[in-house]
């Protein structure tokens, strides 16, 4: 009884939004920002690869990753797509207004399991969001990982996230960037074509390489065949899953994939535990 | 110093040829480089010669009156340059440009069909090869149509 009602109260907990400020609001492409919120209650610290379920008042919730670093003030980082409602409007808010926060929630990237052996991050459109973190976190800690790769796919040059960190990393002698983008104006000197264009060339001894794979599914499905292709072991690949989460406790079963919960089980899954429902049509 | 026969093996659309193909072929080749934005070639103009890229990047580019110039894709160092010298009407369907500095074999196609209709079983070997090209290139484009990067557009 006493145990029931423990769980009962970490759920109700786990319900509630804690309110929070924008503190700053940057235009990342024509329709993606990056918000940064600090807390006006108790400290929310998502790690790298978990999400938030961030409220705008009137208007709905949504699970969103974490797009930054969070081991100091409490300050949130949330990288925003409007491409609904709820998105919208989360993306129209100005410096000051409030919105609630519940989380974190989720699994990690396994950043230690990586250790010791190569790391290739590949991401497509908003999927570099979530991965920055671990890709910070990668090079905070450089010593602990053989050669680091970040492959990055995006629609147009126009749409590539935090270019000014990829210049920054491209600048660092000791990890290698590289982008592809579905097409470009004349002039652009960088690759076009898919983001699995980028996986044959990248500089990784993949039998002892760990893969970080973010971005729409239908992109990560072809992106782990192409990193198995160049022999990259299937089970040490992750992805991050991202389907209709609402409840983020498993309660409500809207992000149900088979036999998993995405919010639950995931959103980071082990690589060979999706592929084949991602395969599933009727899924 | 490499001989160009030898560059020509070390491009994978020409691997594991034997030395006898590989000399018929560099017989219509040779070392080309190209200045940064420089045009290998323009479409609609007669298509009478491929590159293999050595160095550096070939972007090919469509151009339309409203939209202007469009680069739909990249070829990188080992790429083949180029298939319309080997169908009819032997006319280029896109512009190619130099993106970069670049060094390259040219190959000409006049001169390497011609050798292919005298040797039935190196234009046969050639023509699967090329046609695994264009089945990559192609599978690549119908990948593309799917718009990968959208997302599904909830929330």
């Amino acid at each position: 009884m006493a145990a029931s009602a423990s769980v009962e109260a970490r759920l109700l907990g786990a319900m509630v939004p804690v309110a929070h400020r924008v503190v700053s609001r940057v235009q990342e492409t024509t329709d993606t920002w990056t918000l940064e919120l600090e807390p006006l209650g108790e400290r929310i610290r998502p790690r790298a690869g978990q999400f938030d379920m961030l409220y705008a008042f009137g208007v709905g919730e949504v699970p969103i990753s974490t797009s930054g670093d969070h081991d100091g003030d409490g300050r949130l980082t949330h990288t925003i797509r409007a491409v609904g409602a709820v998105t919208r409007a989360l993306c129209a808010l100005e410096p000051g207004a409030v919105v609630g926060v519940r989380g974190p929630f989720g699994t990690e990237w396994p950043l230690d399991e990586a250790t010791g052996g190569d790391l290739v991050v590949v991401a497509g459109g908003i999927g570099l969001a979530p991965l920055r973190p671990a890709v910070r976190h990668a090079l905070a800690r450089r010593d602990d990982y053989g050669a680091v790769s970040v492959l990055v796919g995006a629609r147009t040059p126009q749409d590539l996230l935090f270019v000014h960190e990829l210049e920054a990393w491209r600048g660092r002698l000791d990890v290698e960037v590289d982008v592809a983008v579905d097409a470009a104006a004349p002039g652009w000197h960088g690759r076009v074509g898919l983001v699995t264009t980028l996986i044959p060339g990248a500089v990784i001894d993949p039998p002892r390489a760990s893969a970080l794979v973010c971005g729409p599914e239908v992109m990560m499905t072809f992106v782990v065949r192409a990193l198995v292709g160049r022999g990259v072991p299937l089970e040490r690949i992750w992805v991050s899953m991202e389907r209709n989460m609402r409840c983020a406790v498993g309660h409500c079963g809207h992000c149900q994939l088979g036999p998993t919960l995405i919010c639950r089980d995931g959103a980071v899954f082990p690589a060979a535990a999706m592929t084949r429902l991602m395969e599933v049509r009727e899924l | 110093m490499h001989r160009l026969d030898e560059l020509i093996a070390d491009a994978p659309v020409f691997a594991g040829l034997g030395t006898g193909d590989l000399t018929l072929i560099a017989g219509c080749a040779q070392n080309v480089g190209f200045e940064e934005g420089e045009l290998l070639f323009r479409e609609g103009e007669p298509a009478d010669t491929f590159y293999v890229v050595r160095r550096g990047r070939v972007s090919l580019e469509l151009h339309t009156p409203a939209r202007g110039g469009l680069v739909i894709d990249t070829l990188e160092p080992g790429e083949v340059v180029g298939w319309s010298w080997l169908f009819e009407p032997y006319v280029w369907h896109f512009d190619a440009r130099a993106a970069t500095p670049l060094r390259a074999i040219a190959f000409d196609g006049a001169c390497l069909r011609g050798k292919c209709e005298d040797d039935k079983a190196l234009g046969y070997e050639l023509m699967k090869r090329f046609a695994q090209v264009m089945i990559d290139r192609l599978q690549h484009a119908r990948v593309r149509l799917l718009d990968v990067y959208g997302g599904v557009g909830v929330g």
